[in-house]
C-alpha cells in the first residue's frame, strides 16, 4: 500500500492534493449531500417554507404508478440492450479471434463505434427509421408493418435499445477479443484433439473461460444502459410516446427540468446513488475475482 | 494450433464483413445524407448514393448554421466542443497525478481518509447529483462559461487509481538516486516521474478526449446561450423544431462532425486508445 523510500514534508502533500479534493467537495459531496438533505423536506407551493417529513418523499414516489413503470422499464431496457449487444459482440470476437488474414483491419473496423457519443447515435438511428423520411422505414412498411415508433410506444422502445445495443457492440467486442486472446491455445488443442467439434469447443472450452469477462461486461452494459442512454433517449424520442421510453435518469431529468417537486427529485437522484453504488461494488467484487481466477 | 478448414473461414470472413456493414451503415447514411437536397430527402425519397452538395452543405454548416432561428454556426460548437473535452481531459490527468503522487510519496495524517474520499466519487456520477450540482454552478456565476462546462466533471477516481498503481511499480531506487544528486520532491516528480508516466497519460488522455468530446447532459443543462453550446448539445437543438422544418442535410453533416474528431483519435491512435480503456476499466 505504501512506499518505503518517501518523502518527508509537512505541507506539499496537502498542496498536492488540495485540487482535487477542493473540486470533489464541492462539486461531488455537497451536491450529494443536498440531494439526501432535500429527499427528506418538503417545500410549500410558494418556496417560501420547508418541513422536514422523514421519508415521505420516498413513500410518495414508490405509490407513484409512472416511476414504478420507470424502473420496471430501466431494467429491461437494460437487460435487452445488454443481452443484444453482448450476443453479437461475442459472435464477432470469436470469428475474429480466429486466425484469419486481416484480422487487424476487421478490429479496427469494428472498434470506431465506441468513439460515436449517444446523441448522435440517436440522431442517426432516429434518422434511419423515421415514420416519414427514414430509409429504412421505408423497408419495413414495404414489408406491412405499420412503423411509427414516434406514435407506438413499444416500437419507440425497440428503436432505442436497438440503437443503445449498436454503441456497445465495440466495446463488448474489444474486450471479448482480449478475453478470448487470454486464453491459452492449448486449451482448444486439448478439445479438437479429444474430438470436440467447433460448436461443441466454444459451448464446453470458450464459454466457461469467457465467464469472467462475460460477466464483467454485463455490469457494465447495465450501468451504461442506465445513464449512457439519457442521449440517445432524449434526440430520439424525449421519452415518448407518452411517457413509454422514459427511464430512471431521464426521469430525474425531466421532472426535475419542470422545476416540480424538488423533493420527488431529490429522492429520485438518492434511490439512484444507490443503484450506482450497488453496481460499483459488485464489478469491484468481481474484479477481486477475476485477478485470482 | 487448431486449423479452421477452408469453409469455415470463408464463414468467418462473411460474418465479420456482415457485422462491419451492421457497424458502418448508419454513418453511411449521415454521409450520404449530407451531400443531399433536403427536400428529396424531406420526401422520403432520399438516394443510397452521395449526391452533389458537399460542399455547400458543410460550407454553411460550419460557418453559418441552420436557417431557422437557432442559428449557430457548428464551426463554433466544434471549437466550444474541442475546449471542454481539452480541460476535461488535461484537468483530469494533471490533478489525478499530483493527487496520486502525495498519496504514494508521502506519508501524512489524513493520507487515506483523503484517498478514500476520491476514489468515492466513483460511485457519483453526474447523473444522481444533476440539479444540486447546477444549483452550485449557478451560485458561483458559473453557467455559460467554460470553467462551469469542464470544472463539476474533473475530478477523476480511475485516473487518481491509475496513477497511485503506476506509481506504486517504479522502483524505490529511482528515489534515492536522485535525492542523493539532491533533488528534491518537485524535482523529483518533474523530472524522473513524468517521464515515466508519460505513456499512462497518452492513453488516459485519448480516452478522456473522448469521453469529454461525448458529454452530453451536463452541458445540456448549464448552457443557455447559443454561443456557448456544445456539438452534442447544438445537434439535438437543430431538430427541435417540427419535423417539416428539419434541414436534415445540414443535421447529418452536424453529426458526421460531430463524430470526426473522437473516431480520428480512436483509429489514428489505437494502441493507445486500447490501453487506456483496458486499464481504466481495471
Amino acid at each position: 500500500m505504501q512506499k518505503q523510500a518517501i518523502f518527508q514534508s509537512r505541507l506539499l502533500p496537502y498542496a498536492l492534493v488540495a485540487p482535487q479534493l477542493a473540486i470533489v467537495l464541492i462539486f461531488f459531496y455537497w451536491p450529494a449531500l443536498q440531494a439526501v438533505v432535500q429527499s427528506f423536506l418538503l417545500q410549500d407551493a410558494f418556496g417560501l417554507s420547508t418541513t422536514f417529513v422523514w421519508f415521505d418523499n420516498y413513500i410518495e414516489l414508490f405509490r407513484d404508478r409512472a416511476y414504478f413503470e420507470a424502473i420496471v422499464r430501466t431494467f429491461l431496457f437494460s437487460f435487452a440492450i445488454a443481452l443484444s449487444s453482448l450476443s453479437f459482440a461475442l459472435l464477432l470476437a470469436v470469428m475474429a479471434d480466429k486466425p484469419l488474414r486481416g484480422s487487424m483491419l476487421y478490429r479496427t473496423l469494428l472498434i470506431w463505434p465506441y468513439a460515436v457519443a449517444p446523441p448522435v447515435v440517436g440522431v442517426l438511428w432516429i434518422f434511419m427509421l423515421h415514420p416519414s423520411l427514414g430509409v429504412l422505414a421505408r423497408y419495413l412498411r414495404a414489408m406491412g408493418i405499420d412503423w411509427n415508433p414516434l406514435l407506438d410506444g413499444d416500437q419507440a422502445a425497440a428503436l432505442i435499445i436497438l440503437a443503445a445495443a449498436w454503441k456497445q457492440i465495440s466495446y463488448n467486442f474489444l474486450f471479448f477479443l482480449a478475453g478470448l486472446q487470454a486464453i491459452p491455445r492449448s486449451v482448444f488443442e486439448a478439445a479438437a484433439i479429444d474430438g470436440a467439434r467447433p460448436m461443441r469447443r466454444f459451448w464446453t472450452v470458450t464459454f466457461p473461460l469467457l465467464s469472467p469477462t462475460i460477466f464483467f461486461l454485463l455490469v457494465v452494459n447495465i450501468v451504461y444502459a442506465f445513464f449512457d442512454t439519457f442521449g440517445i433517449i432524449d434526440t430520439m424520442t424525449r421519452g415518448g410516446p407518452g411517457t413509454s421510453t422514459v427511464t430512471l435518469v431521464y426521469k430525474v431529468y425531466s421532472d426535475g427540468l419542470l422545476g416540480g417537486n424538488l423533493g420527488s427529485s431529490a429522492a429520485q437522484s438518492v434511490i439512484l446513488m444507490v443503484m450506482v453504488i450497488v453496481l460499483t461494488g459488485i464489478q469491484f467484487r468481481f474484479v477481486e475475482r477475476k485477478v485470482t481466477y | 494450433m487448431v486449423e479452421e478448414e477452408g469453409f469455415r473461414r470463408y464463414v468467418a470472413h462473411a460474418i465479420l464483413w456482415i457485422g462491419i456493414a451492421i457497424v458502418a451503415f448508419p454513418v453511411y447514411i449521415a454521409i450520404v445524407a449530407s451531400t443531399q437536397d433536403n427536400a428529396l430527402i424531406a420526401n422520403g425519397q432520399m438516394s443510397l448514393l452521395p449526391g452533389g452538395h458537399f460542399f455547400e452543405v458543410y460550407y454553411q454548416t460550419i460557418f453559418v448554421g441552420t436557417s431557422g432561428s437557432t442559428r449557430e454556426p457548428v464551426g463554433n460548437m466544434m471549437l466550444n466542443s474541442l475546449v471542454m473535452a481539452l480541460l476535461i481531459a488535461v484537468g483530469k490527468i494533471a490533478i489525478s497525478i499530483i493527487s496520486a503522487y502525495a498519496i504514494v510519496y508521502f506519508r501524512f495524517p489524513f493520507r487515506m481518509p483523503i484517498f478514500w474520499i476520491i476514489f468515492i466519487t466513483l460511485m457519483l456520477p453526474v447523473e444522481v447529483r444533476i440539479y444540486p450540482t447546477y444549483k452550485i454552478v449557478a451560485d458561483l456565476h458559473m453557467l455559460d462559461s467554460y470553467a462551469g462546462l469542464a470544472l463539476p466533471l474533473i475530478a477523476s477516481a480511475t485516473a487518481t487509481l491509475l496513477f497511485r498503481q503506476f506509481f506504486m511499480t517504479v522502483p524505490d531506487e529511482l528515489l534515492e538516486a536522485s535525492r542523493i544528486d539532491g533533488a528534491g520532491p518537485l524535482r523529483f516528480f518533474w523530472d524522473t516521474l513524468l517521464p515515466l508516466s508519460r505513456t499512462n497519460m497518452a492513453a488516459l488522455f485519448v480516452i478522456l478526449f473522448i469521453l469529454g468530446w461525448n458529454q452530453y447532459l451536463w452541458p445540456l443543462l448549464i448552457t443557455t446561450r447559443d454561443d456557448m453550446q456544445t456539438i452534442q448539445v447544438g445537434i439535438r437543438k437543430m431538430i427541435t423544431t417540427t419535423d417539416a422544418l428539419t434541414e436534415w442535410p445540414v443535421v447529418m453533416a452536424t453529426a458526421v462532425l460531430a463524430m470526426l474528431p473522437p473516431v480520428f483519435v480512436v483509429v489514428a491512435m489505437q494502441k493507445l486508445f486500447v490501453r487506456g480503456l483496458v486499464e481504466t476499466e481495471k
